[in-house]
Protein backbone atom coordinates (compact mmCIF):
# COMPACT_ATOMS: atom_id res chain seq x y z
CA UNK A 1 0.00 0.00 0.00
CA UNK A 2 1.31 3.46 -0.83
CA UNK A 3 1.97 5.69 2.18
CA UNK A 4 -0.81 8.06 1.13
CA UNK A 5 -3.55 6.12 -0.61
CA UNK A 6 -5.89 8.18 -2.75
CA UNK A 7 -9.33 8.39 -1.16
CA UNK A 8 -12.03 9.39 -3.60
CA UNK A 9 -14.21 12.01 -1.90
CA UNK A 10 -17.80 10.79 -1.59
CA UNK A 11 -20.52 12.57 0.36
CA UNK A 12 -22.68 10.61 2.79
CA UNK A 13 -25.87 11.62 0.96
CA UNK A 14 -24.39 10.09 -2.16
CA UNK A 15 -24.07 6.57 -0.76
CA UNK A 16 -26.56 6.24 2.12
CA UNK A 17 -29.64 6.46 -0.10
CA UNK A 18 -28.17 4.45 -2.95
CA UNK A 19 -29.66 1.18 -1.66
CA UNK A 20 -32.29 0.25 0.96
CA UNK A 21 -29.65 -1.96 2.59
CA UNK A 22 -27.48 1.12 3.28
CA UNK A 23 -30.48 2.98 4.74
CA UNK A 24 -31.21 0.05 7.09
CA UNK A 25 -27.53 0.03 8.08
CA UNK A 26 -27.71 3.73 8.97
CA UNK A 27 -30.95 3.25 10.96
CA UNK A 28 -29.15 0.54 12.94
CA UNK A 29 -26.15 2.79 13.55
CA UNK A 30 -28.38 5.70 14.64
CA UNK A 31 -29.93 3.49 17.35
CA UNK A 32 -26.79 4.25 19.37
CA UNK A 33 -27.81 7.93 19.71
CA UNK A 34 -31.08 6.97 21.41
CA UNK A 35 -29.54 4.25 23.58
CA UNK A 36 -26.81 6.68 24.71
CA UNK A 37 -29.34 9.49 25.30
CA UNK A 38 -31.59 7.24 27.37
CA UNK A 39 -28.62 5.91 29.38
CA UNK A 40 -27.57 9.52 30.15
CA UNK A 41 -31.14 10.20 31.32
CA UNK A 42 -30.72 7.26 33.71
CA UNK A 43 -27.40 8.69 34.95
CA UNK A 44 -29.36 11.87 35.74
CA UNK A 45 -31.85 9.62 37.57
CA UNK A 46 -29.00 8.23 39.68
CA UNK A 47 -28.02 11.79 40.64
CA UNK A 48 -31.63 12.49 41.65
CA UNK A 49 -31.75 9.20 43.59
CA UNK A 50 -28.65 10.24 45.52
CA UNK A 51 -30.25 13.64 46.26
CA UNK A 52 -33.16 12.03 48.13
CA UNK A 53 -36.86 11.05 47.83
CA UNK A 54 -38.09 14.53 46.69
CA UNK A 55 -35.50 14.71 43.90
CA UNK A 56 -36.39 11.14 42.82
CA UNK A 57 -40.09 12.06 42.69
CA UNK A 58 -39.21 15.08 40.50
CA UNK A 59 -37.25 12.75 38.21
CA UNK A 60 -40.26 10.45 37.83
CA UNK A 61 -42.42 13.50 36.99
CA UNK A 62 -39.88 14.41 34.30
CA UNK A 63 -40.08 10.86 32.91
CA UNK A 64 -43.89 11.19 32.66
CA UNK A 65 -43.88 14.42 30.58
CA UNK A 66 -45.19 14.05 26.98
CA UNK A 67 -41.76 14.87 25.52
CA UNK A 68 -40.18 12.11 27.62
CA UNK A 69 -42.93 9.63 26.71
CA UNK A 70 -42.35 10.38 23.00
CA UNK A 71 -38.59 10.00 23.47
CA UNK A 72 -39.12 6.66 25.25
CA UNK A 73 -41.37 5.44 22.41
CA UNK A 74 -38.79 6.28 19.72
CA UNK A 75 -35.96 4.86 21.86
CA UNK A 76 -37.90 1.62 22.35
CA UNK A 77 -38.27 1.20 18.57
CA UNK A 78 -34.57 1.91 17.91
CA UNK A 79 -33.42 -0.28 20.83
CA UNK A 80 -35.56 -3.20 19.62
CA UNK A 81 -34.15 -2.74 16.09
CA UNK A 82 -30.63 -2.87 17.55
CA UNK A 83 -31.54 -6.11 19.39
CA UNK A 84 -32.95 -7.76 16.25
CA UNK A 85 -29.95 -6.82 14.08
CA UNK A 86 -27.52 -7.85 16.85
CA UNK A 87 -29.11 -11.29 17.38
CA UNK A 88 -29.32 -11.90 13.62
CA UNK A 89 -25.56 -11.29 13.44
CA UNK A 90 -24.61 -13.66 16.29
CA UNK A 91 -24.41 -16.78 14.05
CA UNK A 92 -21.79 -14.88 11.99
CA UNK A 93 -19.85 -13.70 15.05
CA UNK A 94 -20.16 -16.93 17.06
CA UNK A 95 -20.39 -19.87 14.66
CA UNK A 96 -20.88 -23.07 16.62
CA UNK A 97 -19.81 -26.58 15.76
CA UNK A 98 -20.87 -29.72 17.64
CA UNK A 99 -18.71 -32.66 16.59
CA UNK A 100 -18.91 -32.87 12.81
CA UNK A 101 -22.06 -30.81 12.52
CA UNK A 102 -22.24 -27.04 12.16
CA UNK A 103 -25.11 -25.62 14.20
CA UNK A 104 -27.53 -23.86 11.78
CA UNK A 105 -27.75 -20.05 11.91
CA UNK A 106 -31.42 -20.04 12.93
CA UNK A 107 -30.72 -22.17 16.01
CA UNK A 108 -28.06 -19.75 17.31
CA UNK A 109 -30.15 -16.64 16.56
CA UNK A 110 -33.29 -18.38 17.86
CA UNK A 111 -31.61 -19.23 21.17
CA UNK A 112 -30.75 -15.54 21.59
CA UNK A 113 -34.33 -14.48 20.77
CA UNK A 114 -35.69 -16.99 23.30
CA UNK A 115 -33.30 -15.78 26.01
CA UNK A 116 -34.21 -12.14 25.17
CA UNK A 117 -37.95 -12.88 25.48
CA UNK A 118 -37.51 -14.83 28.73
CA UNK A 119 -35.32 -12.15 30.34
CA UNK A 120 -37.68 -9.33 29.31
CA UNK A 121 -40.70 -11.24 30.63
CA UNK A 122 -38.99 -12.03 33.95
CA UNK A 123 -38.01 -8.37 34.47
CA UNK A 124 -41.54 -7.15 33.55
CA UNK A 125 -43.32 -9.67 35.80
CA UNK A 126 -40.91 -9.04 38.64
CA UNK A 127 -41.33 -5.25 38.57
CA UNK A 128 -44.93 -4.61 37.47
CA UNK B 1 3.12 -8.71 14.84
CA UNK B 2 1.83 -5.17 14.69
CA UNK B 3 0.52 -3.83 17.97
CA UNK B 4 -3.05 -2.62 17.95
CA UNK B 5 -5.42 -1.16 20.50
CA UNK B 6 -8.39 -2.58 18.59
CA UNK B 7 -9.23 -5.38 21.10
CA UNK B 8 -9.33 -2.83 23.95
CA UNK B 9 -11.96 -0.64 22.29
CA UNK B 10 -13.75 -3.50 20.56
CA UNK B 11 -14.17 -5.77 23.61
CA UNK B 12 -16.40 -3.37 25.59
CA UNK B 13 -18.25 -2.55 22.34
CA UNK B 14 -19.18 -6.19 21.77
CA UNK B 15 -20.07 -6.69 25.44
CA UNK B 16 -22.11 -3.47 25.53
CA UNK B 17 -23.85 -4.27 22.25
CA UNK B 18 -24.94 -7.65 23.64
CA UNK B 19 -25.98 -6.14 26.97
CA UNK B 20 -28.07 -3.35 25.40
CA UNK B 21 -29.63 -5.85 22.97
CA UNK B 22 -30.87 -7.96 25.90
CA UNK B 23 -31.64 -5.25 28.44
CA UNK B 24 -32.36 -1.79 27.01
CA UNK B 25 -35.74 -2.48 25.31
CA UNK B 26 -37.36 -3.96 28.43
CA UNK B 27 -35.97 -1.22 30.70
CA UNK B 28 -37.24 1.52 28.34
CA UNK B 29 -40.61 -0.24 28.18
CA UNK B 30 -40.70 -0.38 31.97
CA UNK B 31 -40.09 3.38 32.29
CA UNK B 32 -42.74 3.97 29.61
CA UNK B 33 -45.43 1.76 31.17
CA UNK B 34 -45.06 2.43 34.85
CA UNK B 35 -42.46 4.96 35.99
CA UNK B 36 -44.19 5.19 39.37
CA UNK B 37 -43.56 1.47 39.85
CA UNK B 38 -39.85 2.23 40.18
CA UNK B 39 -40.16 3.35 43.79
CA UNK B 40 -37.54 5.33 45.68
CA UNK B 41 -37.24 2.55 48.26
CA UNK B 42 -36.58 -0.24 45.74
CA UNK B 43 -34.13 1.81 43.65
CA UNK B 44 -32.34 3.04 46.76
CA UNK B 45 -32.07 -0.51 48.10
CA UNK B 46 -30.53 -1.63 44.80
CA UNK B 47 -28.05 1.27 44.61
CA UNK B 48 -27.15 1.06 48.31
CA UNK B 49 -25.85 -2.51 48.02
CA UNK B 50 -22.28 -2.86 46.77
CA UNK B 51 -23.29 -5.51 44.23
CA UNK B 52 -26.06 -3.21 42.95
CA UNK B 53 -23.57 -0.34 42.61
CA UNK B 54 -21.19 -2.51 40.59
CA UNK B 55 -24.04 -3.80 38.42
CA UNK B 56 -25.36 -0.30 37.66
CA UNK B 57 -21.88 1.09 36.97
CA UNK B 58 -21.08 -1.83 34.62
CA UNK B 59 -24.37 -1.49 32.72
CA UNK B 60 -23.91 2.28 32.32
CA UNK B 61 -20.27 1.99 31.23
CA UNK B 62 -20.86 -0.79 28.68
CA UNK B 63 -24.01 0.85 27.23
CA UNK B 64 -22.27 4.20 26.78
CA UNK B 65 -19.05 2.68 25.43
CA UNK B 66 -20.78 0.59 22.78
CA UNK B 67 -22.86 3.62 21.73
CA UNK B 68 -19.75 5.84 21.62
CA UNK B 69 -17.88 3.29 19.50
CA UNK B 70 -20.79 3.11 17.08
CA UNK B 71 -20.99 6.92 16.91
CA UNK B 72 -17.29 6.96 16.04
CA UNK B 73 -17.74 4.48 13.18
CA UNK B 74 -20.86 6.32 11.95
CA UNK B 75 -19.06 9.68 12.01
CA UNK B 76 -16.38 8.14 9.78
CA UNK B 77 -19.03 6.62 7.48
CA UNK B 78 -20.72 10.01 7.14
CA UNK B 79 -17.49 11.59 5.98
CA UNK B 80 -15.92 12.91 9.19
CA UNK B 81 -12.37 11.67 8.69
CA UNK B 82 -10.75 13.08 11.87
CA UNK B 83 -11.06 9.63 13.46
CA UNK B 84 -8.43 10.05 16.21
CA UNK B 85 -10.07 13.25 17.46
CA UNK B 86 -13.63 11.84 17.25
CA UNK B 87 -12.54 8.67 19.07
CA UNK B 88 -10.74 10.60 21.81
CA UNK B 89 -13.74 12.90 22.38
CA UNK B 90 -16.34 10.10 22.45
CA UNK B 91 -14.35 7.72 24.66
CA UNK B 92 -13.44 10.59 27.02
CA UNK B 93 -17.12 11.59 27.26
CA UNK B 94 -18.01 7.96 28.05
CA UNK B 95 -15.41 7.80 30.83
CA UNK B 96 -16.55 11.18 32.22
CA UNK B 97 -20.23 10.16 32.32
CA UNK B 98 -19.36 6.78 33.86
CA UNK B 99 -17.26 8.66 36.43
CA UNK B 100 -20.26 10.89 37.23
CA UNK B 101 -22.47 7.81 37.64
CA UNK B 102 -19.93 6.20 40.00
CA UNK B 103 -19.68 9.45 41.98
CA UNK B 104 -23.45 9.53 42.51
CA UNK B 105 -23.55 5.79 43.29
CA UNK B 106 -20.99 6.33 46.04
CA UNK B 107 -23.16 9.11 47.50
CA UNK B 108 -26.04 6.66 47.98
Amino acid sequence: MSPRPYVRPISAREWVFRHPRYVRYMVREFSCLFIAGWTLLMVWGLKQLADGPAAWAAFLELVKTPASVAFHGVTLAFAAYHSVTWFNLTPKALPLQVGERVVPDWVIAGAHYAAWAALSLIILLWTL
Amino acid sequence: MARSNKPIVWGPFAAGGTLTAFLTPVLVLLMLLQPSGVSYESMHALAAHWAGKMLLAAVIFLSLWSAAHRMRITAYDLGLRADALVAALLYAATLACTGAAIYHLLRI
